[in-house]
């Protein structure tokens, strides 16, 4: 099956909760049933006073979305939330109908592959699996091919009757992707799947993932390497601080990102002098001189360009700058993430 | 990843195993909780915490063999006649009071709280089984353990003290039947101790991150039970298992004496209270989240 989501969009995280931009959704163009998605409604959990994730609403379709971030950007907590680890303060979310509360049935067609590195002491990989495909209820048989077929899926069959606290890193994330999909889960939840594994194997995972996705699953994945989200998503959805700050199609939520404009504050004498010379230039989309006429707004599209336009003009014209601070920091800082640290790989 | 491994694409939609058609519920809650007990069993038996309950459990075995070796120059084990009252205080007072709480205490408290700590609950929440099952597997696993180690250390305690001192009369004690029906209502009180103090010391295990404190808060009720006044002392789970011991014990010159519960209301009162108890840690756990962090 094909993504069908076609849209994108960005908000701050300093919106409002209420505002009514808070709502993002990937909604595909025709319209599908809340049966067949993973559905987000209005969900917010807190830890005690610590916000998690705030107003959150995501229509999810089957393809491969990526919840991209920061890490404490709330991509966990909005996995936990959907598995039932955790319990939303306010708000509802569906899997394909089903409720995190109903862990008999909706873990029937669910699969997670945590972060949590940790395993029964002393298990195998094969034990570790066939352990919990039991708990599933499959009888010996069902178990035992179940579990060579997740295995293999992984290439793990040779080592397979070792235990897990001998493997590296990589290997014990692929026992646990073995797991996670053992079962033939519809909808594949997978947090920093990636991490830890060399190049190879990563490229290889990516194409399993792939190939789950075109036989029509749901894999949800969190990442915060952006070239690989690139390289493998349908949908992408970016977080920052616990707000869904845009969301959509990969390409057109990096597009518009990069168009939307940051706001700079800058404290200095002769703030329109500045102004004048910044306006020479096509990267300043607007300015605006501060009240008490000892600084200025600047709206940029282009802030790694402008930050340097800056410098040669406080330079030539010899200006005394106190300070230069982004003012819609959630958002440069997303945005700073996305096209220009190793986040972004760019 | 070795260079010549390749990841396998899916299989085509025919040729995998999907998921089971769902099964009449008891049929499959069955079945699941037969997969929990034998896992749960294997860990309970096996891991590095079992270590703690062997030593618990072998204490009383290790102790009365030199007892029995050694004998004190008292007239209690230089009498036959006394043995009973012997084996009752040592039973009341170190199997009963002491070893059989603080082995259920090591075993439930550990069925979740040992799971957060190994971080590996997850994994049976992220599972198709419904928490009220998960529960009861884990708490017939510990059931289970605790019951066959603590019976062997009751009977085991009991003939080590009555066959080593005196072989030929205890022969004639329990062929007789009375010395056998002695041990075998021992053994009741001990099953009955697990099913009672392991319900509470699950439910103690899934509300505190730290249960030592609550776990020494109980022991504390328990050994002071016999101090309280008539209506406090019904509030325990030591005053039923006291009123069905065959032997009873002197409580001493402070105790605050009250008539034994009889047996029919003593069983079904323990029986209730783990039921009760039960359901409300399975209603807690229907909530339960997980984080780890802190633990």
């Amino acid at each position: 099956m094909t993504p069908t989501t076609n849209t994108s969009s960005t908000q701050s995280p300093s919106a409002p909760a209420s505002s009514p931009t808070a709502t993002a959704s990937t909604v595909p163009s025709v319209p599908v049933s809340f049966d067949k998605m993973i559905v987000f409604e209005d969900v917010s959990k807190f830890y005690g006073e610590i916000l998690g994730v705030n107003r959150v609403n995501l229509q999810i379709a089957p393809g491969i979305t990526s919840l991209v971030g920061p890490n404490g950007s709330g991509k966990t907590t909005l996995m936990n939330l959907m598995t039932g680890l955790l319990k939303p303060t306010q708000g509802r979310i569906s899997v394909l109908g089903m409720s995190p509360d109903e862990p008999e049935a909706m873990f029937q067609k669910l699969g997670y592959c945590s972060q949590f590195d940790s395993f029964p002491r002393g298990a195998t990989a094969r034990e570790f699996i066939e352990f919990y495909l039991r708990v599933h209820g499959y009888t010996k048989q069902e178990t035992a091919d179940l579990t060579n077929a997740a295995l293999e899926r992984v290439s793990l069959v040779e080592a397979a009757d070792r235990k897990v606290s001998a493997f590296s890193k990589g290997m014990r994330q692929r026992v646990r992707l073995a797991q996670s999909i053992a079962h033939n889960p519809s909808v594949l939840v997978l947090d920093e799947p990636l991490n830890g594994l060399d190049p190879m194997a990563r490229a290889e995972i990516i194409r399993l993932f792939r190939s789950l996705a075109d036989a029509g699953m749901y894999l949800i994945i969190s990442s915060h390497i952006l070239h690989e989200v690139d390289m493998m998503s349908d949908s992408v959805v970016l977080l920052h601080n616990g707000y869904v700050v845009a969301e959509g199609e990969v390409h057109g939520v990096r597009d518009e990102i990069e168009e939307h404009p940051i706001q700079i504050s800058i404290r200095c004498d002769r703030p329109q002098t500045l102004a004048a010379r910044l306006f020479e230039h096509e990267y300043t989309v607007e300015a605006r001189i501060h009240n008490d006429r000892n600084g200025l707004f600047v709206k940029t599209r282009r802030p790694d360009d402008f930050y340097l336009l800056l410098n040669k003009i406080i330079t030539e014209q010899n200006l005394q700058v106190e300070s230069v601070a982004p003012v819609d920091d959630d958002l440069n800082a997303v945005y700073q993430y996305l096209i220009t640290s190793d986040g972004g790989q760019t | 990843m070795s260079s010549t491994s390749e990841i396998k694409e899916q299989p085509a939609a025919n040729d995998v195993i999907q998921p089971r058609p769902r099964a009449s519920s008891w049929s499959l809650w069955t079945r699941q909780t037969l997969a929990i007990l034998r896992l749960e069993i294997k860990k309970n038996f096996l891991s590095r915490r079992a270590f703690l309950l062997y030593l618990i459990a072998g204490a009383p075995l290790v102790l009365l063999s030199l007892l029995a070796l050694f004998p004190p120059p008292t007239d209690e084990f230089d009498n036959f006649s006394q043995l009973s009252q012997v084996y009752a205080a040592i039973y009341g007072g170190l199997i009963l009071r002491t070893l059989v709480f603080f082995g259920c205490a090591w075993v439930f408290m550990n069925l979740f709280r040992g799971e957060v700590i190994d971080r590996s609950l997850h994994y049976y929440f992220l599972a198709p089984v419904r928490r009220a099952v998960l529960l009861v597997g884990k708490y017939l696993s510990g059931l289970i353990a605790t019951i066959v180690l603590f019976s062997i250390t009751t009977v085991g305690s009991m003939l080590i003290l009555y066959f080593w001192l005196f072989p030929s009369e205890s022969a004639r004690y329990f062929a007789g039947g009375a010395g056998a029906n002695q041990l075998l209502t021992y053994l009741g009180v001990t099953i009955l101790a697990c099913v009672g103090y392991g319900a509470v010391f699950l439910i103690v295990g899934l509300f505190f991150r730290n249960p030592i404190i609550p776990g020494l808060l109980l022991y504390g009720w328990e050994w002071l039970n016999f101090l309280l006044p008539p209506f406090l002392k019904k509030i325990s789970v030591i005053h039923y298992l006291q009123s069905l011991v065959p032997v009873p014990m002197s409580e001493g010159p402070f105790a605050v004496l009250i008539e034994p519960t009889p047996a029919w209301i003593s069983v079904p009162s323990l029986l209730i209270f783990t039921g009760v108890v039960l359901f409300l840690a399975s209603r807690h756990i229907r909530r339960m989240e997980i984080s780890y962090a802190g633990d």
